[in-house]
């Protein structure tokens, strides 16, 4: 067997193992010096991109990938002897999942490669690209796992990881004090999950996602799937950063680096796929998705007004995009929450997984406009050594690219063409019309709203009389700015790239949760 | 009635947990309160996989019989091993906090907001 038939047949296991074990790695060879240590970072994260890659390439072509830990072959999900229970971890591969990987392990490297520069000369850099790491194989996880204790494991280490990179710098005490919030939540709410887990397990003696979908549909929805549904839907909603329980948001994207308070973005977004993958996958058959649907929609309109309200009143860069996120997700929810809701009826043909699909779309756009705007902040912040708006001004003068690749971003999560924010806003003003207008009015008010925010941050750092004599940042903060801006304008122009080799198969993974339950209850390829 | 005590102790521990964490004053006390939680969940597992008269799940020089569900036992722990990273590392927190701030009491923990 060669080892390009070893990567393709071990690609789910080998997603999560090579940043892992490259992650406990680092600290020993950071030892060799800095650049060494910089060199195996970034290689273990481009190797972990192409892993991705590679996944999104195996799904679209062969369906749905299953891979079971010590299974002989390792697509054999039910052993012969096992009583057709599948009683292996399985790591189960859709279009959602490779998705959702691909989008983790993009944001890692750009932050790995926009670190080299804006961390450099602090201290504990073996730790913190260490941590880096850890916090791309909890996303990863989250999202290729098919086993509901994975789940918890991977979730776990993505808070943990999350929680310790954002007391990275100190600041006095404050970015502890943020972190130190960000772990007790993201700890009592794993907590709730394992609670929901465990009552899981014990109505219907399984742990894999597709055996208990299966078993809850058999059995009927019971008052305890109620209580455990319920746990993990706030829960998730809760880590995801979605009001009412979006407390902790501004205080940890705030106090965090700016890669990281990228990165952190995007975990919250590992949660959302599980959210989805709870409430359609696991939950989807049994569960009144009418009402689940709605909470969803609700969630995401409170979400996207309250949270772009209160970005008004920010004057700190980064506590006002944390807001911005907020408003986001809600962007998200609602596009998804439409296609639960409709889910099973022919509006669903109609409008819903055309709702689903700019839901997903957005998560993607997103991922890449918001991550920029994180990493303009970071860079302001890294020259200017502040991040109080009214002390800023005058940057554009001397900061030429940042100020561009902020103006890119801006007018992205704004939903002005060219730029990618403006399909997926499109495509979700255009759907969730048809359900209810009100929703679309919301979601175009608050469009507008958030256009005026970034114009006002604009003005208030870029324009103006120079106050700051500032170099422009560094060669691989410009770089990692770049990559993101020009998939911003690839997809804002040729949005069919993202449709149909990401966006599409996901929304169609997920609505789909009888081929995923069958695929894996099937028994072996 | 009796076969639900574990069950009953879990949701009291729960409270408990709860409780602590959300009136407590010390930042120490709401860790304690977290880990509470968590050896509660952790009761609620081991005894969901509780045979009555089972043995040990360990297959050498088995005296056959039933055997508790030895899954369980397995998550437990998991779940344990995850509950001390979590706890060293809120700990440290608290230290650093202390160190800064030169209190723990949540009330005055709070430079976030100015």
């Amino acid at each position: 067997m060669s080892v390009w038939d070893f990567i393709i047949t071990n690609a789910p296991a080998l997603a999560i193992a090579v940043p892992l074990l490259g992650a406990f790695l680092t600290p020993l060879i950071y030892r060799a010096g800095r650049k060494t240590a910089l060199i195996w970072v970034l290689s273990v994260l481009g190797f972990t991109e192409f892993l991705a890659l590679l996944l999104v390439y195996l799904v679209n072509t062969y369906g749905i990938q299953v891979y079971v830990f010590g299974g002989n072959p390792s697509t054999l999900a039910i052993p012969p002897d096992s009583g057709g229970i599948p009683i292996r971890i399985i790591f189960t591969v859709d279009g959602m999942s490779a998705f959702t990987a691909l989008i983790s392990s993009t944001i890692g490297l750009v932050a790995g490669i926009y670190s080299v520069a804006s961390e450099k000369g602090r201290g504990a850099q073996d730790k913190f690209f260490a941590l880096l790491l850890l916090l791309v194989v909890g996303m990863m996880g989250m999202a290729l796992t098919g086993d509901l204790f994975n789940f918890f494991v991977f979730l776990e280490i993505n808070s943990l990881s999350a929680a310790a990179l954002v007391s990275y710098r100190i600041h006095g005490g404050k970015a502890v004090e943020a972190a130190f919030k960000y772990a007790v939540v993201s700890s009592i709410g794993a907590l709730m999950i394992l609670f929901a887990i465990a009552i899981l397990y014990g109505e219907y003696d399984a742990l894999n996602m597709a055996m208990i979908a299966e078993r809850m549909y058999q059995t009927g929805f019971s008052a305890m799937d109620m209580i455990a549904m319920a746990l993990i839907v706030v829960t998730l909603a809760m880590k995801c950063g979605a009001v009412p329980m979006h407390y902790w948001v501004p205080d940890g994207y705030g106090e965090a680096p700016g890669e990281i308070s990228a990165m952190i973005m995007v975990a919250s977004q590992a949660s959302l796929y599980g959210l989805f993958r709870m409430c359609f996958t696991v939950f989807g058959l049994s569960a009144n998705t009418h009402s689940l649907g709605w909470f969803l929609i609700i969630l995401g309109l409170l979400s996207m007004f309250i949270g772009v309200t209160m970005a008004f009143l920010q004057h700190d860069i980064k506590r006002l995009m944390a807001y911005h996120s907020v408003s986001q997700t809600g962007y998200m929810l609602l596009g998804v929450g439409v296609g639960l809701a409709t889910l099973g009826t022919s509006a669903f043909n109609q409008y819903g997984l055309f709702a689903m699909e700019g839901g997903i779309f957005h998560i993607l756009n997103n991922m890449l406009y918001k991550g920029l705007l994180f990493l303009t902040a970071g860079a302001i912040i890294y020259r200017v050594g502040t991040s109080d708006l009214n002390k800023m001004g005058g940057l554009a003068h001397t900061m030429k690219f940042t100020a561009i690749f902020y103006l890119i971003g801006a007018l992205a999560i704004a939903g002005i063409p060219p730029f990618n924010g403006f399909v997926s806003k499109l495509m979700i003003y255009e759907s969730v019309y048809q359900l209810n207008p009100f929703l679309a009015v919301v979601a175009a008010i608050v469009s507008m709203l958030t256009l005026a925010s970034f114009l006002k941050v604009f003005h208030s750092a870029f324009m103006g009389p120079k106050l700051y004599n500032v170099k422009e940042v560094p060669k691989s903060m410009l770089i990692a700015m770049g990559i993101l801006s020009f998939f911003i304008v690839l997809f804002g122009i040729f949005p069919n790239i993202a449709m149909t080799y990401l966006v599409a198969p996901a929304a169609h993974a997920l609505a789909d949760p009888v081929g995923y339950i069958t695929r894996v209850l099937g028994g072996g390829a | 009635m009796i076969f639900n005590a574990p069950f009953i102790s879990v949701m009291i521990l729960i409270i408990f947990g709860l409780y602590a964490m959300v009136f407590r004053r010390n930042l120490i006390k709401v860790v304690i309160g977290l880990d509470i939680v968590e050896s509660a969940v952790n009761l609620f597992i081991v005894s969901l996989g509780y045979v009555k008269n089972g043995i040990a799940p360990i297959y050498t020089n088995s005296p056959g019989g039933a055997m508790v569900l030895p899954t369980p036992q397995a998550l437990t722990l998991t779940s344990i091993v995850i509950g001390v990273a979590t706890s060293a590392m809120l700990l440290s927190f608290c230290i650093l906090i202390y160190r800064y701030y030169g209190t723990l009491d949540t009330r005055k923990v709070r430079r976030l907001r100015e």
